[in-house]
């Protein structure tokens, strides 16, 4: 016979709460705003999808999707295979391994408004010792007026902020690796390419499909730096849809625009994420296969 | 024929492996058989050529190996652990040696097809390894050492990870499998049981060093040392220390004599030995330790011990019991539920006895030293 415990509903509550303040109130906070349209006070009226129309025809949202996903495309580009090249390269035993993880995980430590500011100084020509150094060297670099060193300075940055993260994540995949997987690979003659085609990719997949994942949604969310370093110029270069996001719902204050920007946004990372975790995990079967197996 | 002599290893100071001399014959099987640390991976992976001995001699055919790559030496290694190309199907985890190797597409797919056939895998050609059961996936691993042909294959506790039913059917299959290849074939194993059941040629393994090296089963009934006596005992070879006091034996813990009738041929066998010792160690497999009701020899000799726990396996009874402080083990016929504490008698042959002097050495009558 079943026995129903109904205590464990008791259990579930605080978690339920917390959730539920956190993610589904606001969310349908934003739901609630995107059907609707308000002249002020406290009136709304019902506009049913005329919001989501209008921002899905409208070439200031059109070029802000597409800067961002260039964006992070790059980015993704960049920091995978960079994260994984640094991993394979970072020393398995000795006190090198411990002084290796500390100076991967420092950029990691530093708050995101922080780095901009660090980088915004350090890319200034006047002062910044990157900035005046490339000038110094007669390279006519500013990422104030040009575009594209606005955008070099934003994906260089990001690089440095954040490759750390798919370089500790690939790094804990490939410790895990039995010495024997190696040896074995030796013994067959396989070749350096080999075995990291086919012992050490297949082996960190998983914790790669999470680094791609994390750098996806982060890079694609990215606001606090080029906010701090840019503002989103010059002219509209960088302002990504985040950017334009908060100046629609804080600038001009078109909560309605705004509410269902966000909600469009929102689902174009869940269908991206989605997408990024069917490809990676159907590339090869055992991902799936290996979660029951072992 | 690969051979070894006088290999040393040490690694940051702690020695691996201690004068190594083996011989080890093609078309058989050579078991090294110790405890875990004992040095069976160490030397393994000397032979396979992975590592390099600080001293000595190794060679194939008569040709020193030492300084030549792993890779080009004829080699296949089986591990403990399930080691396939995970990305792999099976049938490319099988090819892949001779992938490397670049041998013809059709010689591929004829000796993947025959080691699968051989190895029951046909069904599962087109599956992941990770989709296989562990007794599959260890086929796989056979198989792709099978395909090799190679003239030495090193299996390092190729069963340890299967549960009991896989392990024996492999092991019945195993020595057949690699018989016609030819090869050095190596087999390392911390079971006694194992050893005796694979047969071969066994190699006793105690702190890196070879304690003996023989036929297995010669091995077995024959220990050349108190420490390859012990190696090769399952359960534990039970001990007591003796002493020779004159023409009498004694408890060495008890200072209590053994009956004239038991020491008279312990005593010839000493005399036989040639040797003088006065500190002896008298050591007895379980099975020969017998219930004090079955039928012994006018020599036969009891002692009484405390018991410490009965696992009952139906067939059998291993009786752990306290004896003059040692542990021992009695294993018995049938079913002896002996409570925990209770004191109990049992029955020792002297000929089924070995002795060790204080060296570990073991005494023998000076007829049966020949081989």
């Amino acid at each position: 016979m079943k026995v129903q415990n109904n205590r464990a509903w008791l259990m579930v509550l605080p978690m339920l709460l917390i959730v539920a303040l956190s993610a589904i109130i606001p969310l349908m906070t934003v739901v609630n705003y995107s059907v609707q349209d308000t002249f002020g006070g406290n009136e709304f009226f019902w506009v049913g999808t005329e919001w989501f129309q209008e921002i899905l025809a409208s070439e200031r949202f059109h070029n802000a999707l597409q800067r961002t996903l260039l964006f992070s495309a790059l980015i993704l580009a960049i920091e995978i295979p960079l994260g994984i090249a640094i991993a394979l390269a970072m020393p398995r035993r000795g006190m090198a391994v411990s002084f290796c993880l500390v100076l991967m995980a420092l950029p990691l430590l530093i708050p995101w408004n922080v780095v901009g500011t660090i980088w915004q100084v350090f890319g200034r020509v006047d002062i910044g010792l990157l900035g005046h150094g490339l000038a110094s060297l007669g390279i006519d670099y500013n990422y104030t007026q040009d575009t594209l060193d606005a955008w070099l300075t934003l994906i260089v940055m990001d690089v440095w902020h954040w490759t750390s993260l798919v370089v500790l994540l690939c790094y804990s995949g490939l410790v895990s690796i039995p010495e024997v997987y190696y040896q074995a690979a030796r013994i067959d003659g396989a070749s350096r390419w080999a075995v990291f085609r086919f012992i050490q990719l297949p082996k960190i997949k998983r914790v790669l499909l999470i680094a791609v994942l994390l750098r996806f949604m982060d890079s694609f969310m990215i606001y606090t730096e080029p906010f701090v370093v840019t503002g989103g110029g010059p002219g509209n270069s960088t302002t990504f849809l985040s950017i334009d996001l908060v100046q629609m719902a804080v600038g001009q204050f078109d909560l309605g625009p705004a509410a269902a920007m966000s909600l469009i946004y929102f689902l174009i990372i869940l269908l991206l994420s989605w997408v990024f975790y069917t490809i990676m995990t159907s590339l090869d079967n055992d991902a799936a296969a290996s979660k029951g197996g072992q | 024929m690969l051979k070894l002599s006088e290999i040393n290893l040490a690694v940051d100071g702690q020695r691996y492996l201690e004068d190594v001399s083996l011989e080890l014959k093609r078309g058989e099987l050579n078991i090294l058989l110790g405890p875990t640390l004992s040095g069976k991976t160490s030397l393994m992976r000397v032979m396979a050529g992975l590592d390099r001995p600080d001293s000595g001699a190794l060679s194939f055919d008569g040709e020193s190996v030492i300084g030549v790559a792993v890779q080009r030496r004829e080699l296949a290694m089986v591990y403990q652990q399930f080691i396939n190309y995970p990305s792999l199907t099976v049938y490319e985890n099988i090819a892949s040696p001779l992938r490397v190797a670049k041998l013809a597409k059709d010689e591929i797919d004829a000796r993947v097809m025959q080691a699968a056939a051989l190895l029951k895998l046909e069904p599962y050609l087109e599956r992941k390894p990770a989709n296989l059961s562990g007794g599959q996936q260890q086929r796989v691993a056979l198989a792709r050492a099978l395909v090799k042909r190679a003239s030495l294959v090193l299996l390092d506790e190729p069963l340890a990870n299967l549960d009991y039913k896989l392990r024996e059917e492999l092991r019945a299959e195993l020595p057949t499998l690699f018989a016609e290849l030819g090869a050095v074939l190596v087999y390392a194993t911390t079971e006694p049981s194992e050893a005796l059941v694979l047969g071969g040629n066994t190699a006793c393994l105690h702190e890196g060093r070879v304690e003996q090296f023989g036929p297995t089963l010669g091995l077995y009934r024959d220990p050349d040392t108190l420490m390859a006596a012990k190696l090769f005992s399952d359960p534990p070879l039970n001990t007591v220390a003796l002493q020779r006091i004159g023409n009498s034996l004694r408890y060495k813990e008890t200072d209590q004599a053994l009956a004239e009738s038991t020491a008279a041929p312990l005593l010839a066998l000493i005399e036989s030995a040639g040797s003088d010792a006065v500190e002896l160690t008298l050591g007895v497999r379980g099975h020969h330790v017998r219930d004090s009701s079955a039928q012994c020899s006018p020599a036969c000799f009891s002692i009484t011990g405390r018991v410490d726990v009965t696992e009952i396996t139906g067939s059998e009874s291993f009786v752990h019991l306290d004896f003059l402080g040692q542990p021992w083990v009695a294993l018995l016929d049938g079913v002896h539920a002996h409570a925990s504490g209770a004191e109990i008698e049992l029955t020792i042959d002297p000929a089924d006895c070995f002795l060790f002097d204080e060296s570990g050495a073991r005494l023998r009558k000076q007829c049966e030293r020949v081989n």
